[in-house]
């Protein structure tokens, strides 16, 4: 297993250096200039000419590559050119909300459609069955933002039971973090709980028809033990596998549920980012999350083994 | 199961309290502070390096300016008084006693010189100033001497005005940062102290009240009077959708919104909670800019062409929709200003008429060359014009291609000099504080300095130049708004740009905030907050 870790994490240095060097250049082919959108309206020629020179961007584009490699190697991230704030600062600033926000959508997803998936296969062809597939349809189709809108309208505009936007750290207490959490959490998850029940329901099926689930239940095993130990443990492997994957996405893809609930994490920072053409912030957030996902892989592959005893590493 | 069931009523009650005494603090905290939601967020916080609204408003938290203008757009006292010779090239400026920068030292005539000569190097307006200037010195620790070396007309209107570099103040040793390069760190002598440890760019900015603040007695006027502080705190909370905003101001999270777009304006009617007004009352001017280097707009008589053909009615019901926050308008410097020529000018360009502008078209020979129309589709001020223009451009014979894109996109694209099929364009269009175009020597498109000089478009024009050097020498109102007819006049001629219009953006806030007033900037000074 050790061996096995360490490959993988060294396996990663080459694919990290390719992403860096892909979206360093991606980034300098396409058109944008962050000199004009900090010099604004009213800037001359000279001007613009003169704080591209302050910035470095008059460099030729292999020298600007090769001092922000120097700079990853010393574990610098460089400076982001609009706010002159630093990259590693500005994520650090963002992380806590996006990583709550997609932890506690996570955990609604998991509790929410993994019963709803394993309750449809064990029912399947019912009407609790129809019931759950056409409400994970809607799941999938209503866009994120609708559902966001219409839970504020009702929990915070109607009711007022819950803040209408805004992130709460819980270090300031759960309540005010968790007042803040439940919608935009409800909302990101959606999708997730609807792609997970269908997946769920999938290979529960399959293993449902299986000798050993009919074994189980010719020794007098209580459904519930049937279902949840025998079945839905065969079945985890590639459910764990869209979890995964479903973790990752969420934390590189929260940006409209972040702007509906104006909730300050790093997918409106790299969309800010993108929008003012601020290179480093981009290349930075565009490498730290090619990192997440090669970790989150690496734990998705590691925790088939702590699921599946045929599984060894 | 007992058990379970206990369990769970003791966690449900706990997550009640915790809920309860949340929401208890946020009430707490809310009511010393003013949480604010501005037109943008804020990234940027050099006033001088550039001049987006937003980071001019924060700058108008943090530092002060020796001169304010009034609400009748005249300058006034701020942090330092005047006297001007009586050849009219000397004027003196006598700083306030006790101010203090936010570090704790005291504000010295030296520190305003050197803040002057780093606003000069970057504003149009100021570098015209010191083009007139022969020296600008530090007579004393209060007195800053400002000698010209040939009569300026616009001395104290450079110094006070808003937009579109205001002349803020801060101490020599920030001051002397080369103004190309971003300052380190926020230090003034405002109101307001910028809580640096709380800045989150692009997500909030916190001000806490300048203890040591010493304002002026007067009544708050414009930027200026005096600046007196009636809460703790001022949030600017960015939120990148309007609706969310607007959801925010009226359930109470936040209490002031800039901008709120026109379209969620019947949310608010009738609503007690919430006051709203157009607190800029000049507003903005939305305008066209066509490529003087590159054909078919490098030909006059084709840029005329182009002018007879559109009409800002159109134009401005797409883009505002009610009629009560816009006015069509041809004065170039804003209707409603000094320099205006008033009733009567307003609606000379309010329809197009494109059967005149086809036959003008014609005449100029126009060989059907594409224009290329840059039409920005993420800022919502900005993205119906274009079309509207496109339209009747087209209906004047003009081959017009829209050209879809992020306003940063055609923020970078309008700098390109080259032909279209390298990144270049052949017209685009956007907004302006009316302040920023307000008389010849500010409006930037009236600037006829060539490929180095001139803004986005690049006219080479020195009979222009000449006559905004002229407008600048003159010290009498009379002449000066002679000479600015003239340029004008020159302007609509060669069509520097084409106005489309003039249009008021409306302010919303919470009935809980006292003092809320119209000025050129948001004013948070003189603004106190009731409990809910």
């Amino acid at each position: 297993m050790l061996s096995y870790f360490v490959r993988r994490v060294l396996a990663a240095i080459p694919v990290m250096f390719v992403v860096a060097l892909f979206v360093f250049l991606l980034l300098r082919l396409s058109p944008g200039d962050p000199a004009a959108i900090i010099a604004g309206d009213m800037a001359t020629p000279d001007q613009l000419a003169r704080i591209r020179t302050a910035l470095g961007l008059d460099r030729p584009i292999y020298e600007q590559f090769f001092v922000w490699l120097s700079q990853l190697l010393r574990g610098d991230f460089g400076t982001s050119l609009i706010s002159q704030t630093n990259v590693l600062t500005m994520v650090n600033q963002r992380l806590e909300p996006t990583i709550s926000l997609a932890i506690v959508a996570i955990i609604f997803t998991v509790l929410i459609a993994v019963p709803l998936g394993v309750i449809a296969a064990w029912r399947h062809g019912s009407f609790l069955d129809n019931f759950v597939m056409s409400s994970s349809v809607v799941g999938f189709s209503v866009p994120v933002f609708v559902i966001g809108y219409v839970l504020i309208q009702i929990f915070a505009i109607e009711l007022r039971w819950l803040p209408v936007q805004g992130f709460r750290s819980l270090f300031d207490g759960v309540g005010p973090f968790a007042q803040r959490i439940v919608l935009p959490a409800l909302t990101l998850s959606s999708i997730y709980i609807a792609l997970i029940a269908r997946m769920t329901r999938a290979s529960m099926l399959e293993v449902l028809d299986e000798d050993y689930i009919r074994t189980a239940r010719a020794k007098g095993l209580a459904e519930r033990l049937v279902l949840f130990r025998h079945a839905l443990r065969n079945a985890a492997v590639p459910i764990i596998t869209v979890i995964g994957t479903g973790f990752a996405l969420m934390v590189s893809g929260v940006v409209v549920t972040e702007s509906v609930f104006n909730i300050p994490g790093l997918g409106r920072l790299i969309v800010d980012a993108v929008l003012a053409r601020d290179y480093p912030v981009i290349q930075g957030l565009i490498l730290l999350t090619a990192g997440f996902y090669v970790l989150i892989n690496l734990l998705i592959d590691l925790s088939y083994a702590l699921t599946d005893p045929r599984i060894r590493y | 199961m007992t058990i379970e069931v206990r369990s769970i009523r003791r966690w449900a009650a706990c997550g009640a309290v915790a809920f309860a005494l949340g929401s208890a603090s946020f009430v707490a905290s809310a009511q010393e502070t003013i949480r604010a939601v501005m037109d943008s967020p804020l990234r940027m916080l050099d006033p001088v390096i550039t001049t987006s609204h937003v980071t001019r408003n924060h700058a108008y938290m943090v530092f002060d300016t020796l001169l304010g203008m009034d609400i009748n757009d005249k300058p006034a006292p701020q942090m330092a008084d005047w006297t001007v010779s009586n050849d009219g090239l000397i004027y003196r400026f006598t700083l306030r006693e006790g101010l203090k920068w936010h570090d704790g030292t005291p504000v010295t005539a030296a520190d305003c010189v050197a803040s002057l000569k780093r606003w000069a190097a970057r504003d149009a307006g100021g570098q015209m100033l010191m083009d007139n200037t022969k020296s600008l010195t530090a007579a004393d620790a209060r007195t800053i001497e400002l000698t010209l070396a040939k009569p300026f007309g616009h001395v104290l209107e450079m110094i006070a005005k808003p937009s579109g570099i205001a002349a803020f103040m801060m101490p020599a040793r920030l001051a002397s940062t080369a103004p190309d390069t971003a300052l380190s760190e926020m230090v003034g002598s405002g109101p307001f102290r910028f809580v640096a440890d709380e800045f989150q760019p692009g997500v909030k900015a916190v001000y806490a009240k300048f203890a040591d603040y010493v304002p002026r007695k007067e009544a708050p006027s414009g930027t200026g009077g005096g600046k007196q502080v009636l809460v703790d705190r001022v949030e600017f909370v960015a939120m990148s959708d309007a609706q969310t905003a607007m959801n925010a101001l009226l359930s109470g999270d936040i209490d002031f919104f800039e901008q709120v777009p026109t379209d969620l304006l019947p949310l608010l009617e009738g609503n007690e909670e919430i006051r709203h007004q157009a607190l800029n009352a000049l507003g903005y001017q939305t305008m066209g800019r066509m490529n003087f280097l590159l054909p078919p707009f490098d030909n006059p008589a084709i840029r005329r062409a182009a002018l007879t053909a559109i009409g800002q009615a159109d134009v401005l019901a797409a883009m505002v929709g009610n009629p009560d926050y816009y006015q069509t308008c041809s004065e170039m410097y804003g209707c409603g200003t000094a320099l205006a020529e008033g009733e009567g000018k307003d609606d000379v360009m309010a329809s197009g008429d494109q059967a005149k502008a086809k036959a003008m078209l014609d005449a100029a020979g126009y060989d059907g060359t594409p224009v290329t129309l840059l039409q920005a589709t993420d800022v919502p001020v900005l993205t119906a014009q274009p079309v509207v223009v496109a339209e009747q451009l087209r209906k004047a014979g003009f081959n017009v291609q829209l050209l879809p894109m992020d306003w940063q996109s055609i923020v970078a694209r309008r700098a390109n000099q080259g032909p279209v099929d390298k990144g270049g364009w052949n017209f685009f269009i956007t907004n302006w504080i009316v302040q920023e175009v307000w008389n010849p020597i500010v409006n930037p498109m009236l600037n006829g300095g060539g490929r180095e000089k001139a803004w986005f478009g690049w006219p080479t024009d020195a009979e222009i130049d000449a006559m905004r050097a002229e407008y600048a020498a003159a010290t009498d109102p009379a002449a000066q708004r002679e000479i600015a007819r003239r340029i004008h006049e020159h302007a609509m001629d060669t069509v520097s740009y084409v106005p489309l219009g003039q249009f008021r953006l409306v302010s919303a806030w919470s009935a809980g905030l006292d003092g809320v007033r119209p000025a050129q900037v948001p004013e948070f000074w003189g603004v106190s907050k009731r409990a809910p």
